[in-house]
C-alpha cells in the first residue's frame, strides 16, 4: 500500500506536468476539446488517488478546480485572460497541495481560501463543503477524523489506523427481521444484473426464506428468453452483528439492491427489531420467528420496536447509505499473508504490467554511477600498466583492452542517461516562478520555453533551480520595463521572457532572455565606481560592463527595485553555476532585451581532460576549456608592464598566464620560448595562454569532489584519481584565469645590499 | 474458482489499486488503459466483470461500454463503472450506457468485492 501510495505522488507529478503543459496550449490559443479534456482529466485523476488515500484537502480542491474546468469542458464557462490565469495559480497551489500531501506538511489555509473562492465564483458555486456528493463511504471516516494523510481505503492495509469506535450508541438494534419484495423489470436482466447473485448477496446477510413467484411465467412457446417473469418474496433473518459489526438496517438491505434501484419492483419491510438488551437477557428468544412468514408482527417484542433506535431509516435509496455499515468493521483485508492463505492467489503483479518504464531508487543509480566511475579508474589504471610492461600496441591484450576501454565508456554513458531526465519539470517550475513575480510587480508577460525536453542530469536539474529562479525573477522584475514604458517605446505591451535549453558541444545551454530595454551601461558603471569596484578612469567594453553585475558587492536586493538594471546576488547566481561546473554570460543590446547564456556539463560525473604536468605536479585540465594547444616561438612573445607577458596568436595578444606559478608552485620561468601553452578560452569569448611544463595524456576521469572537504578553492575545480592511482587536481580554467595574478615575469625589484 | 476481471482506467495509482483489492480478493485482475486498450485486451479474453472508468483519453468509459454492449459475445458482461461522483445523474447515465452497475472511487475494496459478487455472483 504504501508503495501504491509512493506510485501515486509520482504519477501526480507527471498529472500536474501535463496539466501545466495544457493549460499552456489552452492560453497559447489551442482551446480544442482534447486540450481542456486533458487537463480536465490530470485534476480528475489526482482527485481520484487522493480520496483513496483519504486526502481531504487535496480532494476538495481538486474537486473545486475540476468543477470549473468542467464548466469550461461543457461550454458553460468561457474563461478570460483572468480565468486562465486563476487556472493557472490553481495548478500551482494543487501542485504544492499534492506536495505538502506527499512530505506530510501543512499548506497555510489562506492560500487555498481565496482561490477556492474564486473559482467558486466562476461556476457560481458554493465552494463551502457541501460538496458531499464526493465522500463515500469510506472516505468519511478520513474526513471525519481530519487527520489529512494517514490515508484510510477502508480494507487496505494501512498501518496505524486504529478501528474507529462505533459511530451510534452501543443500543443499535441487534436481531431483525426482513420481508423483501423484489420484482425484476426487463431492464434488470439487460443491463447485466442477476437476480441470483442478489439473492445470494442477501443470504450472507442473515438467514433468507425465499419464495418464488411464478405466476407470470408464461408457457415455453411464448417464452422472451430475455424477458423478467419472476418475483421473489424473501424473509431475511438477521442475527446480531457478530463482533462491533453494524447491525443490518435498511439502508443495508437496499444497498444490496443498489444497482438495480429502478429496474425492479422493490418493498422491504420490517418485521421485528430486538433491542440487544433484550437480546443479551433472553437468548432463547432467539430462535422464536416460527410463525407464518410476512406477518408483519410475529414475536413478544414488536413493541419495544417502535421505540428501538433504528439507525437511518433511509428513505433515501442506498447511495446515500450512511457510513455506518463498514465503518467499524477492522478491515477484514488488512492483513495481505493472511488473506492470499485462503483464496487461490493469483500471481500477483508481474503479468499484466506495462513494460514500459521501471521505477528504480535514485540511491541504487547513484551507486551504479559511482561503480562506473570506479570501473573507468581501473580500467585507465589497467591500460596504464599494459603500456608500461612494453607490449607492442597490437598486441592481443592491447587490443583486447582498447575493446573494454570502448565498451567501459559505453557503459558510462548509458549509465549517465540513466540520470539524465527532461529539464521539463524545471521550466514548468520557472513558469510559475513568472506568473507570481509578474503578478507581483504588476507586468504582462508571456513565458515562452524551448528545447524543455533536452536532457540533463538529474542533480544538475536539481541544483539550477535556485539560480535559474533568480534570474527569471530579475528578467521578470528588472530586465522588462513596465508597461507603460514599453509602449511608450512602441513594443507590445505584454513583455517576454524565454527560456530555451539545447545541446551543444557534449554542452548544456540555457538560456534566460527578455526582451526589456536591456543593461543600462552608464548607470553599471556608475554604480560600480561608487562602490569602489572599478577605477574611475577605468577603461572597460560593454561586454566589461555588463560582467560587472556578477561582481560580488555590486548590489544588494535592497537596493535593485531602484534600478532599472539587474543585479540581485548574480554573484551568488554566478557561483552556484559554477559549482556545478558552469558558465554564464551576458549579452545585452539596448532597447532590445538582454539574454544570459548558460553553458554545464552534460554530467557532474566525469569529464574529459588533458593531464598535463607543472612544475612537477599532475593536473587536468577540462578538455572543454582548451581551444588550442601550441608552442611558444620568440616572436610570439611580448612583454607586457615589469611583470606580465602577452601571447600574440594570430593577430590577437593574449594574457600569458603560468599555471606553476599561479598555482604556487614556483616562481615565474626566466623565459617561455618553446614552453607548451594551451589556449583557453572563455565563454565571454576572452582567451588566455596557459604555461604548462608537459601534456601528458588526453582521457575521461572521474570527478571527485573536493568541495564538501575544502570548501571552495579558487582555480580548482575537483580532483580525480588517475590511472596510476595518483591523485589530481581537476583546473577550472576560467576562474584560475580570472584570479591570476599573470606574472610571468620575476619582479625586477633590485634588492638592497 | 477465481473470476477474471478486466479493469479499465487511465490512472496508474488507480490500475495499482485495483490490482491489488482484486489480488487480495482472490480475483484475477486484467488491467488497460483506456478504452481502446480495453478493447483490445478484450480480444484475448473473456472477463467475468468489466471494471472501467469514465474519463479517459482516446475513448471514455461510455464509449467503451458502448462498444462493449454491441458486440454479441460482450452484451452479457457485468460492467460496473468506476465514478468520483455518486451523484444520481452520473449512475443514470452510466445505466444508460449499458452499465450493470457502479463503485465510487475512492472504493473501498470490501465494496468493491461486494459489488462484483453482486454482479457475478
Amino acid at each position: 500500500m504504501a508503495e501504491i501510495r509512493a506510485a501515486f505522488f509520482v504519477e501526480a507529478e507527471e498529472l500536474l506536468e501535463s496539466l501545466q503543459d495544457g493549460l499552456q496550449l489552452y492560453d497559447d490559443g489551442q482551446r480544442d476539446d482534447e486540450t481542456i479534456n486533458v487537463v480536465f482529466r490530470a485534476v480528475h485523476s489526482i482527485k481520484g488517488g487522493a480520496g483513496a488515500f483519504g486526502l481531504d484537502e487535496l480532494v476538495q480542491f481538486a474537486h473545486t478546480f475540476e468543477t470549473a474546468l468542467d464548466a469550461v469542458r461543457s461550454g458553460a464557462l468561457d474563461p478570460d485572460g483572468a480565468a486562465v490565469k486563476l487556472f493557472f495559480r490553481s495548478a500551482d497551489i494543487l501542485a504544492d497541495l499534492v506536495r505538502a500531501a506527499r512530505d506530510g506538511t501543512d499548506l497555510p489555509a489562506d492560500v487555498t481560501g481565496p482561490v477556492l473562492a474564486a473559482l467558486g465564483e466562476l461556476t457560481g458555486e458554493e465552494e463551502e463543503e457541501e460538496e458531499v456528493d464526493f465522500q463515500p463511504a469510506t472516505l468519511s471516516l478520513d474526513l471525519g477524523g481530519a487527520g489529512g494523510d494517514a490515508g484510510g481505503a477502508g480494507g487496505l492495509d494501512i498501518p496505524g489506523l486504529p478501528p474507529l469506535p462505533p459511530l451510534e450508541a452501543p443500543q443499535a438494534p441487534a436481531r431483525s427481521t426482513w420481508t423483501i419484495r423484489f420484482a425484476p423489470h426487463d431492464a434488470l436482466l439487460v443491463s447485466g444484473n442477476e437476480p441470483l447473485y442478489l439473492l445470494r448477496a442477501l443470504a450472507e446477510m442473515g438467514e433468507t426464506e425465499v419464495s418464488c413467484d411464478c405466476t407470470e411465467l408464461p408457457g415455453l412457446d411464448t417464452i422472451d428468453p430475455e424477458a423478467a417473469y419472476l418475483a421473489w418474496t424473501i424473509r431475511l433473518d438477521c442475527p446480531p452483528p457478530e463482533g462491533d459489526g453494524p447491525p443490518v438496517d435498511e439502508a443495508a438491505i437496499r444497498e444490496v439492491f443498489e444497482f438495480v434501484d429502478g429496474l425492479c419492483d422493490l418493498e422491504i419491510t420490517a418485521e421485528a427489531v430486538e433491542p440487544p438488551s433484550d437480546a443479551a437477557a433472553l437468548p432463547p428468544l432467539d430462535p422464536a420467528p416460527d410463525t407464518a412468514p410476512g406477518a408483519p408482527a410475529d414475536v413478544a417484542p414488536a413493541p419495544i420496536a417502535a421505540e428501538a433506535p433504528t439507525p437511518a431509516p433511509a428513505d433515501a435509496p442506498a447511495a446515500a447509505a450512511p457510513p455506518a455499515p463498514d465503518l467499524p468493521r477492522p478491515a477484514p483485508d488488512s492483513k495481505p499473508a493472511a488473506k492470499p492463505a485462503a483464496a487461490p492467489a493469483p500471481e500477483p503483479r508481474t503479468a499484466t504490467r506495462p513494460a514500459a518504464t521501471v521505477r528504480v531508487d535514485l540511491e541504487r543509480i547513484d551507486r551504479l554511477v559511482n561503480l562506473v566511475g570506479e570501473l573507468v579508474i581501473n580500467q585507465a589504471m589497467l591500460s596504464q600498466r599494459v603500456a608500461e610492461a612494453g607490449l607492442p600496441p597490437n598486441s592481443p591484450v592491447a587490443t583486447g583492452l582498447e575493446e573494454f576501454m570502448q565498451l567501459t565508456r559505453d557503459i558510462q554513458e548509458s549509465v549517465m542517461m540513466i540520470r539524465a531526465q527532461p529539464i521539463k519539470s524545471l521550466f514548468q517550475r520557472m513558469a510559475r516562478i513568472v506568473r507570481e513575480a509578474s503578478s507581483d510587480v504588476g507586468k504582462e508577460v508571456r513565458f515562452v520555453t524551448e528545447g524543455e525536453n533536452t536532457e540533463v542530469d538529474k542533480t544538475v536539474i536539481e541544483r539550477l533551480a535556485d539560480p535559474l529562479t533568480h534570474m527569471i525573477r530579475n528578467a521578470v522584475d528588472h530586465g522588462l520595463e513596465k508597461t507603460e514604458d514599453r509602449v511608450a517605446a512602441g513594443k507590445p505591451a505584454e513583455g517576454r521572457v524565454t527560456l530555451k535549453a539545447a545541446h551543444r558541444s557534449g554542452r548544456i545551454l540555457i538560456e534566460i532572455a527578455d526582451d526589456g530595454g536591456g543593461i543600462n551601461r552608464p548607470r553599471v558603471r556608475e554604480i560600480a565606481e561608487e562602490r569602489g569596484l572599478i577605477a574611475p578612469d577605468a577603461q572597460l567594453t560593454e561586454s566589461e560592463i555588463d560582467n560587472l553585475l556578477f561582481m560580488p558587492g555590486f548590489s544588494t536586493a535592497s537596493e535593485v527595485s531602484s534600478l532599472s538594471g539587474r543585479g540581485v546576488g548574480m554573484d551568488v547566481v554566478r557561483s552556484s553555476i559554477q559549482a556545478l561546473g558552469g558558465r554564464v554570460a551576458i549579452t545585452s543590446r539596448r532597447g532590445e532585451g538582454t539574454t544570459f547564456s548558460i553553458s554545464l556539463p552534460l554530467t557532474l560525473a566525469v569529464l574529459d581532460g588533458m593531464v598535463v604536468g607543472a612544475a612537477g605536479e599532475t593536473l587536468v585540465v577540462p578538455l572543454n576549456a582548451i581551444l588550442e594547444t601550441l608552442t611558444l616561438g620568440e616572436e610570439d612573445l611580448r612583454a607586457l608592464g615589469p611583470q606580465t607577458h602577452v601571447v600574440q596568436i594570430r593577430g590577437g595578444f593574449v594574457p600569458l598566464i603560468d599555471l606553476g606559478t599561479e598555482l604556487g608552485y614556483r616562481a615565474p620561468l626566466d623565459n617561455y620560448m618553446g614552453s607548451t601553452v594551451l589556449l583557453i578560452g572563455q565563454e565571454e569569448g576572452q582567451r588566455a595562454a596557459m604555461v604548462v611544463d608537459a601534456i601528458e595524456d588526453q582521457r575521461q576521469v572521474v570527478i571527485k569532489g573536493l568541495e564538501a572537504t575544502y570548501g571552495r578553492v579558487p582555480g580548482i575545480a575537483a580532483a580525480t584519481i588517475l590511472g596510476d592511482g595518483q591523485i589530481a587536481l581537476i583546473l577550472d580554467p576560467p576562474d584560475l584565469i580570472a584570479g591570476a595574478s599573470g606574472r610571468t615575469r620575476a619582479a625586477n625589484l633590485p634588492l638592497a645590499g | 474458482m477465481s473470476l477474471d476481471i478486466l479493469a479499465v482506467d487511465d490512472s496508474r495509482t488507480m490500475r495499482d489499486m485495483l490490482r491489488l483489492a482484486l489480488t487480495q480478493a482472490g480475483f484475477t485482475p486484467h488491467l488497460a488503459e483506456d478504452g481502446i486498450d480495453g478493447l483490445e485486451k478484450l480480444k484475448g479474453l473473456t472477463p467475468d466483470v468489466i471494471i472501467t472508468d469514465v474519463n479517459m483519453p482516446r475513448l471514455d468509459g461510455f464509449g467503451f461500454i458502448d462498444a462493449v454492449r454491441t458486440e454479441e459475445e460482450w452484451r452479457r458482461i457485468p460492467i460496473l463503472v468506476l465514478t468520483t461522483e455518486s451523484a444520481a445523474e452520473l449512475k443514470a447515465r452510466a445505466r444508460e450506457a449499458g452499465a450493470t452497475g457502479w463503485i465510487v472511487k475512492p472504493f473501498d475494496p470490501v465494496k468493491l468485492v461486494k459489488a462484483l459478487h453482486m454482479v457475478a455472483g
